[in-house]
């Protein structure tokens, strides 16, 4: 099991340092990279898209060198890829592997959902509670008003 | 409460709630005291609402403040394309405490930030009107002496009326049961309904009026807006049924009171007004030591 696991790992080359952030879906890579900043990233990234994965039939994976990244960083990619899965390399081997978490605050990355709010008219940075992690529902700070996941846009 | 902003009726807790209608009351017996007389309150108003704005006015007066600022933004630098972050910014220059209303959901919040004196919101679009909120609470607890265990009734529009969200917000800390009558598509937004059930509270909705008046101690009346129907025959079709009209009063408690955040258009026929239940204008005159509670207690020139 652990063989063919490692084989799989290898479609897209080993990292010998760093996070591999797994099973994204297919469609949400492209956010998964602007929400970490990763543009701006100056070691190696590799990314795979449209990868076999018997759990989600296709998925997204991305490996980013030397860069181990703090849990309420990371933890906002779990808006846009909830079944995302972390794996921290070390001399090429697996050190630890973990499960992203929805945050209980989220800033600067979702726009609010109101039309109306002080946040889309004013250059004012977001900022969200999160009240139901389930069903994903964020309330702006500002208008106090619920984006929930149908109603989500990223800045 | 000292130097705190009031943007929101849950950024002061229950016992802060509590204290303002008792310092409220105490305004209501002796409402001249210039306790205020070095102070400067502007009042920023970027969207015309005389009505709160003479409120908050004659409160700051009473207390022997001077009164700032403007009545719409025509007759300011915002038409010049000021931003509100440094209309704030000027203006926290020159006041000791700033009241502003404003037609954006969040820009209280936003001016609270980036103030260096507080800021009380006298309304952010269609979020909160916490002012509002707490003279609803002064206006109930004085009719019904407590604010425990009553069942209120909210009628209307019950979708965009931001007096009744903040008024169910801040009802839920006494153990309210709700009774919310409006057409389907005007129903409590789920955004509020949160906070019901979080509290595990009680709440009941209702498409007509008159099986409710028998069962609350508060009948509070909102007016039912045309524009906010997708149909116009939608309307057209249920008008009629939230209108209160005396007769309909007939089988309500002895204790019944009917509030009304005014100014009503048709909702509420004259005949109730001579009625004893009919307290919306008393309501309004409770705005005033209200407010003049939040000033002085914000001010930090009362205990
Ligand atoms: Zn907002």
């Amino acid at each position: 099991m652990e063989n063919t696991e490692q084989r799989k790992e290898l479609k897209v080359s080993a990292i010998e340092n760093g996070t591999v952030i797994d099973h994204i879906p297919v469609q949400s890579v492209y956010q998964v990279l602007r929400i970490l900043n990763l543009m701006e990233y100056n070691d190696q990234i590799l990314i795979g898209t449209n990868l076999e994965s018997q759990k989600m039939g296709k998925k997204g994976i991305i490996k980013v060198s030397n860069k181990f990244f703090k849990s309420d960083e990371i933890n906002k990619i779990a808006l846009v890829a909830p079944s995302a899965t972390l794996i921290l390399i070390k001399n090429f081997s697996v050190s630890e592997k973990k499960k992203v978490e929805i945050p209980s605050k989220v800033e600067k990355i979702v726009k609010c959902f109101n039309p109306n709010c002080i946040t889309n008219v004013e250059d004012v940075i977001t900022r969200f509670d999160v009240v139901n992690k389930d069903e994903l529902k964020l309330r702006c700070h500002y208008c106090e008003k619920i984006t929930a996941r149908d109603t989500m846009a990223f800045k | 409460m000292k130097n705190k902003s009031l943007v929101s009726i849950n950024d002061f807790t229950r016992e802060e709630h509590i204290h303002i209608l008792d310092l409220a009351g105490a305004f209501e017996r002796r409402p001249k005291q210039h306790i205020l007389e070095d102070y400067v309150v502007a009042t920023l108003f970027f969207e015309p609402s005389t009505r709160t704005r003479l409120s908050f006015e004659s409160a700051a007066t009473r207390l022997g403040a001077r009164v700032i600022g403007f009545s719409e933004p025509g007759s300011s630098s915002v038409q010049k394309g000021e931003s509100l972050r440094d209309t704030i910014r000027t203006v926290s220059n020159y006041a000791d405490i700033i009241i502003m209303r404003h037609p954006r959901e969040g820009s209280a919040r936003f001016a609270s930030e980036v103030s260096r004196v507080p800021v009380i919101n006298a309304g952010d679009g269609a979020n909160q009107h916490p002012t509002q909120t707490l003279l609803d609470l002064y206006s109930i607890r004085k009719t019904q002496g407590t604010l425990d265990n009553l069942n209120i009734a909210f009628v209307g529009d019950l979708k965009y009326g931001r007096t009744v969200h903040s008024l169910t917000m801040a009802l839920c800390n006494y153990n309210t049961t709700f009774h919310l009558v409006s057409p389907a598509e005007l129903k409590l937004p789920s955004s509020v309904k949160i906070h019901i059930k979080e509290r595990n509270l009680a709440y009941h909705q209702y498409t007509d009026m008159s099986e409710v008046i028998p069962k609350v101690d508060i009948l509070y009346m909102t007016r039912i807006q045309k524009e906010r129907f997708q149909d116009p025959m939608e309307y057209e079709k249920v008008k009629n049924s939230y209108i209160l009209r005396n007769n309909l009063l007939d089988n309500a408690k002895s204790n019944l009171r009917i509030l009304h955040p005014l100014p009503r258009v048709n909702e509420i026929t004259y005949d109730v007004d001579d009625n004893p239940k009919a307290y919306y204008f008393t309501q309004a005159l409770n705005g005033v030591f209200v407010r003049q509670a939040i000033l002085a207690a914000i001010l930090g020139v009362v205990e």
